[in-house]
């Protein structure tokens, strides 16, 4: 029996691990499937980190040794090469690696942080052939940044999501020629930032509302059929152009990896195709948290080390006390609206909600209600999907409430 | 000197050597890809039909039905996943009902087993997620799902293990004849046999005509195919056939061994023998013939589409024949091909020992071959044993499927052995998953790489030039 | 005197910048909900700076991924990168360690740690 067992080494694991040691936790192992810590910062070797959480610019890998020193300094345990097959709502967890074959653990609590992965080629369906030169963005960064080759010389990027940006710049560094980024939707999934100096610098073009409709090439792919969407997202056979490339990066999306928590029967969300959760990441299943990018997918690292902080927190005090829900709240988001974490209140706490909104909107305001009565409201001037939002609640404000209602008046 | 070559190494090629192996003979088998089921055996519907389709008397009938009986004692053998789930004709109208009819008849005729029309009741039990449209359906529970490259892999394996040879990469330009057989070339490579067999699937009248025989012709029909993510193969149990109409046999939809749910395919003939693309058309083609046949389809759940090519033979039946001496055409194999490959392969046996081949039993022969699947299916107690003997058992690379580095390397050593990124993925499932091996792409790179002693940047997707990277970013270091 | 709209690349907030400008500098700006932001406009209108990130070999065929400790003059990216790629360092390499001394003005240093 251990204490806690956090699944993932990440940063979401890592920071989560310290705070639950912060809390007084001594028994911690962390299960890591890769051969280091730090799980995909260590592939994103592009400053833009830690702002939030050390005002300083970080790389990925900078960033992760930041939080892989004071695990060590903690002296907190962890498994390296250890692969998470199974768990159960019994926080039974069935791993396997090459020294100890395949386990079981039992933990009092658990803590999801396994990350999330790219949204694969073959769900967009593409029409063409399928040749080599095919990647997610972070398949051809893994090439690029840590195995040191290059998968291709004539690129176009399907997606404008961060890594897609990140890799449109990444791949010309290296000598590559970035012909178009192309976003199926009006405006970009990536940062304002990462357009600028990703983008702009570099004078790739972004093609908004375009997608690409065929893929050309027998062993290697040869070029794509790239083509104007109407209104609908559908294709405008008059607007097709070939354009001649070598590979094709995908950027389509994230999905936050929760087949472990399926296994366990943890109730998922059909937006952020995480967990649901409470204010502490306690998700439907007692004693097993979840955060970072497996809970939702979040735009910064910071702002995922920040969440694991509540989920090690919390899981520690529930290590220590138990569990005590006294009621629920939920909270409901409109159609603009896309989504909220937490989902749920269950103590009268001040709570930080972070948001998604559906698409683009400028100067709205945002409203909470309660049935009738307005518990809080804030103006913005821009509010993007790309842009993750957060509006903290005070717990006198929280109190009395049945459920809230998040909206956007624009 | 080889007493038989046979050209092409998809289903039918795989399980006429396989047969063959049983003998004391020396065999080749001459494949122009990179690898072995490159061909109709690699996308196709994975079924092996019960035998109500074919017209009575035809070679497709008497074959499809010997071959499926074959199939399940052959899969164990060969440690192939044979899953007997049955299938369903389903109709919607009277129209539907009167031919399905012809097809129960039709059936009984060809010898299949077991066949009965169920009506909607009993149709709605058995499969709750059909159309609420459906009126009734024709059942033939002998039908069954395969893996066709995973039978034709373990078949090639098992030939291979048992003395035949593979030459990869081997693309047929000439076949002469010789005082005792025939010279077979190809661009830098050639082999001398005694007999020759043509297994070239779409190609295999080319084959024939550089054997001097032009009697007949093969041209593509294309078939597109998507395939959805584990979660959905339990949306129905049976493989679910929509009534041929004139316009064709409709869009099926069955699960797979492997757990995932396959709708397809279309059906399109081309002239452009190389032309394996999806069209636009195609897939959605697919999710519309598909809906009608279930209540829900969770499109957003799709992991893959890709599409196929069927070699239909110009005389409507498998063309199965000794155009000339010591030389068998086993060409046109479109479907039922797959469920009638053990027969095919009897069948071609046959007819070389007609011709002359001498068959002497071999002692030796093996006729098992371990499972690709060996340690994903062991127990937890074997699996330990193993990772303690082979700690690379431990190593899960493939994390959507769960597929270890020492299954990689297996598939690597193991006779016929993968090459290519491609073909890891047939044999271990590997990249198989819903990342598509986004994650673990790269690992498998850099394992085919160590494995094969071939540079990094020399690792392909499917042999050729599908290089998956182009070259080093720090170039002209020492590796 | 002209305006030039800019996205402050300072952090992920990417706050839209209008810069009112006259013979090169740079009289005002909006837009910017922090100093960085008014710093950054100035620079980008005058002397635009970038962190380069890359990686480079080391003497055991692998690579390490390197900044640039200062951000470096916009056009001077690919003489830099020049540099970093035909650099071989020796092993072992800590963070912080300076791999290539003076580079268009900044230190190159790494950002990841190698054993050897």
């Amino acid at each position: 029996m251990r204490d806690l067992v956090i699944i993932g080494g990440g940063p979401a694991g890592m920071s989560a691990a310290i705070a639950a040691r912060e809390s007084g936790i001594q028994d911690i192992l962390i299960l890591e499937r890769d051969g280091q810590l730090g799980g995909i910062l260590q592939q994103c070797i592009h400053n833009g980190f830690g702002l939030h959480m050390f005002g300083e610019e970080l790389t990925g890998p900078e960033y992760a040794w930041k939080y892989e020193k004071k695990v060590n300094e903690l002296g907190i345990e962890y498994k390296l090469n250890t692969m998470v097959l199974d768990i159960t709502e019994d926080k039974i967890i069935t791993a396997t690696n090459s020294s100890d074959g395949v386990f079981q653990i039992k933990a009092k609590a658990i803590i999801l942080a396994m990350g999330c992965r790219e949204r694969s080629k073959g769900a967009l369906n593409i029409a063409g052939t399928r040749p080599a030169g095919i990647y997610s963005a972070g398949t051809a960064q893994k090439y690029v940044n840590t195995m040191g080759y290059l998968p291709g010389k004539n690129v176009v990027i399907l997606g404008s999501g961060d890594i897609g940006l990140i890799m449109a710049r990444r791949m010309t560094l290296e000598g590559a020629k970035v012909h178009a980024v192309c976003e199926l939707m009006s405006y970009s999934g990536g940062l304002a930032r990462n357009i600028e100096q990703c983008l702009n610098d570099f004078n790739i073009p972004l093609r908004l509302e375009h997608t690409v409709v065929e893929i050309h090439g027998k062993d290697r792919l040869e070029g794509v059929t790239v083509a104007r969407v109407d209104q609908n997202r559908k294709p405008i056979p008059e607007t097709r152009e070939y354009i001649p490339c070598d590979t094709l990066l995908l950027s389509v999306g994230l999905i936050p990896e929760n087949e472990l928590s399926k296994k366990a029967d943890i109730k998922l969300s059909g937006v952020t195709n995480g967990a649901v959760v409470d204010q502490d990441r306690h998700t439907s299943c007692e004693g097993i948290f979840a955060c970072g990018n497996v809970l939702h997918v979040h735009d910064l690292v910071d702002f995922v080390s920040k969440e694991a902080e509540i989920a090690g927190k919390s899981a520690a005090e529930y290590i220590k006390s138990g569990k005590k829900q006294s009621f629920v709240i939920p909270i409901k988001a409109d159609g603009k609206i896309r989504y909220s974490v937490p989902q749920i209140i269950t103590e009268a706490k001040d709570v930080t909600v972070y948001f998604r909104v559906s698409d683009v909107y400028k100067n709205a305001k945002i409203v909470i209600t309660d049935g009738n009565k307005t518990v809080l409201s804030k103006n913005k001037a821009k509010l993007a999907p790309g842009e993750m939002e957060k509006i903290t609640l005070k717990a006198e404000q929280i109190k009395s409430v049945k459920e809230l209602h998040f909206c956007l008046e624009v | 000197m080889y007493d038989v070559a046979i050209i092409g190494a998809g289903v039918i090629g795989g399980m006429t050597a396989r047969t063959l192996s049983k003998y004391n003979l020396k065999i080749c088998i001459l494949e122009k890809e990179n690898d072995v089921a490159m061909g109709a055996t690699k996308a196709n519907s994975a079924i092996v039909h019960a035998g109500f389709d074919a017209k009575v008397g035809s070679l497709k009938a008497r074959l499809n039905v010997q071959g499926s009986k074959k199939m399940p004692a052959v899969c164990k053998e060969l440690g192939v996943k044979y899953k007997n789930n049955g299938s369903l004709v389903i109709g919607f109208d009277d129209e539907d009902r009167n031919t399905l009819n012809e097809l129960l008849n039709r059936g009984i005729k060809n010898g299949v087993e077991g066949l009965r029309i169920v009506e909607k009741q009993e149709l709605k039990q058995m499969e709750p997620n059909l159309s609420d449209d459906v009126l009734c359906a024709l059942y033939a529970p002998t039908g069954a799902i395969i893996c066709p490259y995973d039978l034709t892999i373990a078949a090639i394996g098992n030939a291979m293990d048992n003395g035949a040879e593979l030459k990869r990469n081997f693309a047929v330009e000439s076949i002469d004849d010789t005082l005792n057989g025939y010279i077979i070339k190809s661009q830098n490579d050639s082999v001398e046999a005694r007999f020759a067999v043509n297994c070239a699937g779409i190609y295999s009248d080319k084959i024939a005509a550089l054997a001097g025989d032009n009697g007949f012709d093969v041209h593509a029909r294309r078939g597109e195919y998507i395939l959805l993510d584990k979660e959905c193969g339990g949306m129905v149990t049976h493989t679910i056939f929509r009534t041929p109409t004139k316009m064709g046999k409709g869009i099926l939809v069955s699960p797979t061994v492997d757990g995932n749910l396959l709708l397809g395919p279309t059906s399109v003939d081309i002239t452009d023998k190389e032309n394996k693309a999806t069209t636009q058309d195609g897939i959605d083609e697919i999710i519309k013939k598909a809906k009608e046949n279930l209540v829900t389809l969770p499109l957003a759940k799709t992991i893959t589409s890709f599409c196929g090519l069927r070699a239909v033979g110009s005389t409507g039946d498998f063309i199965i024949n000794s155009p000339k001496k010591h030389f068998i055409n086993a060409a046109g194999i479109e479907s039922p091909g797959l469920s009638a490959s053990p027969a095919i392969a009897k069948y071609i046996v046959e007819l070389l020992s007609e011709q002359g081949l001498t068959l002497v039993k071999k002692q030796n022969y093996n006729p098992i071959r371990m499972s690709s699947h060996t340690f994903f299916e062991a127990s937890t107690e074997e699996k330990n044993k193993m990772i303690k003997e082979n700690p690379s058992y431990g190593r899960i690379v493939c994390r959507c499927e769960g597929i270890t580095e020492g299954e990689i390397i297996d598939a690597i050593h193991r006779n016929p052995g993968a090459r290519d990124l491609d073909g890891i993925k047939r044999r271990t499932r590997a990249q198989m998953g819903r990342c598509q091996g986004g994650f673990c792409g790269p690992y498998i790179t850099e394992i085919l790489s160590r494995e094969l002693e071939i540079p990094f940047d020399k690792v392909t997707k499917f042999g050729g030039q599908s290089l998956i990277n182009v070259a080093k970013t720090k170039g002209g270091a020492p590796q | 005197m002209i305006e030039r709209k800019l996205t402050c690349i300072v952090c992920p907030l990417g706050c839209e910048l209008t810069v009112t400008l006259e013979e090169n500098r740079v009289l005002e700006v909006r837009g910017n909900t922090c100093k960085r932001g008014e710093a950054y406009a100035q620079n980008e209108c005058t002397n635009p700076k970038r962190t380069v990130t890359s990686t480079v070999l080391c003497e055991d065929g692998c690579t390490v991924s390197v900044k640039t400790d200062e951000p470096i003059p916009k056009e001077k990216i690919f003489e830099c990168l020049e540099v970093i790629n035909s650099t071989t360092a020796r092993l072992p390499i800590k963070i912080g360690d300076v791999i290539i001394k003076n580079v268009c003005g900044s230190n190159i240093v790494a950002t990841q740690n190698r054993s050897k």
